[in-house]
């Protein structure tokens, strides 16, 4: 078996005395999708942002690309490219379409090459962002951010792709419509992606890999469809989760 | 006062209004007006033979609250739609208005270049200059009518004004000269507090920095202006990263705290420190800056080597196009700036500072960065202020300049070059214009600065003009979108 791109050994987070994650083991292959899914306040989020290295991981071991990233500073990670696309969405809201791309492309050393190539790639992933790009990150729709949020990681030419709830807030038509995006990068460039979501049917559904996370700890992990079988994830997850 | 709030907001929406509202309205308005103005306008203390008297001041009153009633009127009259034949009438007068303001809009560019021609054409100011200087306004209008841009106008006006008819040495050196002080440094403040999104009260500090360290170096060492003015800039940036460094972490409120804190703490080390900055008494006989070597003095100086007539006044316009040209550089340095990952990095953590950390941006080295080149402008600009002035003083740098500036940067809309610059001329060009009116001028100016906010809240020039676009570059309004918050 190849080494996987990311591993988390262990891995315990503090905010002050509360502890968030409670020794948490996975592991993320390269050219796969995984999915955490879970619970409102599960540790889901603080388990993104730990990869990321703000909180700090307090005890346990982060690996990224065989490389140990637990200490290292968050820009350096993310250098390592890893793209993150946080939680509700943050972009950039008085800079234009383009500009939140540009800001996206930093994290790519070849950026000057590549950038023209890598803007095609984008609007051919999401056409409504060409017809917006002079247009303020802040007038999109809700959708159309999460798009540019999405697109905005995807310029830095990640080896791998953090998406943090990009289905939070949106119409099901969106939702399906993004997860859409993220199959066929996966499918066409194999891309891995480690996805973190509510909306557990959706992303089972897409995952080759789920865990799911109670109360800082990773309970049950199998493939996507086992998951999606087992009978107390559908009891606990989807009860009426299925649009 | 609760009512008066009311009924502003009802002023804002855009449902048409009776005229007895509109009249009752600016009756309430009167009212309130009425009441604030008893303790403050009815009376006046006058020296009489043994004791002060007092003076009552009905008419006063009277015609405060008559203002405040006829000017409530017109806002309720000219701004929602009125009902009635009243209201159509004032519908009409008010679109045929905008009509002529669009008209000349696309115009205004061209007829204010027009009217400078005309002003350069009408003679030479209190120096007689040969006919060539005219070519200072004359070039930059040439440009800015070519490139559709009135920053040359504003160019033209700022190369000519020395020359200009009616420019005296009293109005290069206190409307000129210090207005470009306060542009310099409204534009040194704005890469921090507009582009970086980093509020910054104790600004005078690298002000104060600037202008001690040109001081005491000229005055140790006897060092020239132009080789201190770099060290002042470098000394300034020093202590830019020195503030920098304990406020990493800090946003918003608490940051405005900390380097509210640091202003004041620079200022009370200047004053106690007596053997080096000689405390209170601050630091006199500063040295001048030469033309290359030409001092501006009567024998043997600037005016004897080009066998001109000694003028005090040479001395002054050479000081004005010193902070001009820094300035200048000022400008290009941050409109540059901008355009590199530096620049965007800093627009960038001003929207979103969560964001900029998932996409790999060092925060620590963009705030620092931030903090050290704007201190290193206003650094520039306190060493121009210590060679202008010749004296400098702890009194120069107190809380009030840091609040002025910060004013400049605001009304003139956050990150805007062009904003700030206006901002600046008009907060400190207007109030030198009304110095005539004394004490009254600080009224004047905070009118204008409620006026700003009222009716445009986010500053003077509020759009902001992207770095990139494949097309063409556009203005996108700031009304449109909501602030980020990170």
């Amino acid at each position: 078996m190849t080494r996987p791109l990311l591993s988390l050994r262990g891995v315990e987070t503090f905010y002050g005395k509360v502890q968030a994650l409670r020794g948490v083991d996975l592991d993320v292959r390269a050219g796969e999708i995984a999915t955490i899914i879970g619970a409102n306040g599960a540790g889901k989020t603080t388990l993104m942002m730990t990869i990321c290295g703000t909180p700090r991981a307090r005890h346990g071991q982060i690996e990224f690309d065989g490389q140990d990233i637990t200490r290292l500073a968050t820009h350096r990670i993310m250098h390592l490219r890893i793209a993150h696309s946080p939680e509700g969405r943050r972009i950039f809201p008085r800079m234009t379409v383009l500009e939140n791309l540009q800001m996206g492309a930093l994290l790519n050393p070849e950026r000057d090459q590549t950038f023209d190539s890598d803007l095609k790639r984008a609007f051919e992933l999401f056409p409504i962002l060409e017809r917006r790009q002079g247009q303020r990150g802040g007038t999109l729709s809700g959708g159309e951010q999460q798009m540019l949020a999405i697109a905005r990681a995807l310029m830095g030419r990640p080896k791998l792709l953090l998406l943090d709830e990009p289905s939070l807030g949106l119409a099901p038509l969106i939702v399906r419509q993004i997860f859409e995006v993220i199959r066929e990068l996966n499918a066409r460039e194999g891309l891995t992606v480690f996805l973190v979501e509510q909306n557990a049917y959706h992303a089972l559904r897409l995952a080759h890999r789920g865990y799911v996370m109670v109360n800082g700890k990773i309970t049950l992990s199998g493939t996507g469809a086992e998951l999606l079988a087992r009978e107390e994830i559908r009891a606990a997850y989807l009860e009426g989760g299925r649009h | 006062m609760a009512k008066a709030a009311t009924a502003t907001m009802q002023a804002g929406d855009s449902e048409p209004t009776s005229l007895g509202a509109a009249l009752a309205d600016a009756a309430t308005a009167a009212v309130i007006a009425l009441l604030l103005a008893m303790p403050i306008l009815a009376y006046r203390s006058v020296e009489q033979a043994v004791s002060l008297g007092m003076e009552a001041r009905w008419g006063a009153i009277a015609i405060g609250v008559a203002a405040v009633f006829a000017g409530r009127l017109a806002i309720n009259l000219l701004g929602p739609r009125l009902s009635g034949p009243v209201g159509e009438l004032f519908a009409a007068l008010k679109s045929a208005i905008v009509r002529v303001f669009h008209a000349i809009g696309g115009w205004r560019t061209v007829l204010g270049m027009l009217l400078m021609l005309a002003m350069a054409a009408s003679g030479a100011g209190k120096l007689s200059t040969p006919r060539w200087f005219d070519l200072l306004l004359i070039v930059p209008l040439a440009i800015g009518v070519w490139r559709r841009s009135p920053a040359w106008l504003f160019l033209g006006l700022a190369l000519f004004f020395p020359f200009a008819p009616g420019a005296s040495r009293y109005w290069i050196e206190n409307f000129g000269i210090l207005v470009l002080i306060y542009v310099m440094l409204g534009w040194g403040l704005n890469v921090v507090v507009g582009l970086a999104g980093l509020l910054d009260l104790g600004y005078v500090a690298f002000y104060a920095v600037g202008a001690y360290s040109y001081a005491l170096l000229a005055q140790t060492f006897g060092l020239s202006f132009w080789i201190c003015l770099p060290l002042a800039g470098i000394l300034a940036a020093l202590w830019g990263v020195l503030l920098g460094f304990p406020v990493l972490r800090l946003r918003g409120d608490y940051l405005a705290i900390v380097t509210l804190a640091f202003g004041e703490i620079i200022r009370v080390v200047l004053i106690n420190w007596q053997s080096l900055t000689g405390g209170p008494n601050g630091i006199s006989g500063i040295p001048r800056p030469t033309l290359f070597g030409l001092e501006f003095k009567a024998d043997g100086g600037f005016a004897d080597y080009f066998g001109l007539e000694h003028t005090s006044l040479h001395r002054i316009i050479f000081l004005y196009y010193i902070i001009l040209v820094l300035a200048l550089v000022t400008n290009w340095v941050t409109v540059r700036l901008r355009r590199l990952p530096v620049g965007r990095a800093w627009e960038a953590m001003r929207e979103d500072e969560i964001a900029c950390r998932s996409l790999g941006i060092n925060i620590t080295n963009t705030k620092l960065t931030a903090f050290s080149i704007g201190a290193m402008f206003g650094g520039f600009a306190g060493a121009f202020f210590a060679t202008k002035q010749g004296f400098i003083s702890p009194e120069s740098f107190t809380f009030w300049e840091s609040a002025i500036i910060l004013a400049i940067v605001v009304l003139g809309g956050m990150g805007s070059q062009v904003g700030v610059a206006v901002a600046a001329l008009v907060m400190i060009g207007g109030t030198e214009l009304f110095r005539e009116l004394e004490i009254y001028r600080m009224l004047v100016f905070g009118v204008a600065m409620v006026a700003v906010m009222v009716w445009r809240p986010r500053g003077v020039v509020s759009g902001r003009v992207p770095t990139i676009a494949l097309k063409e570059t556009r203005r996108i309004g700031g009304d449109l979108v909501k602030e980020g918050h990170g």
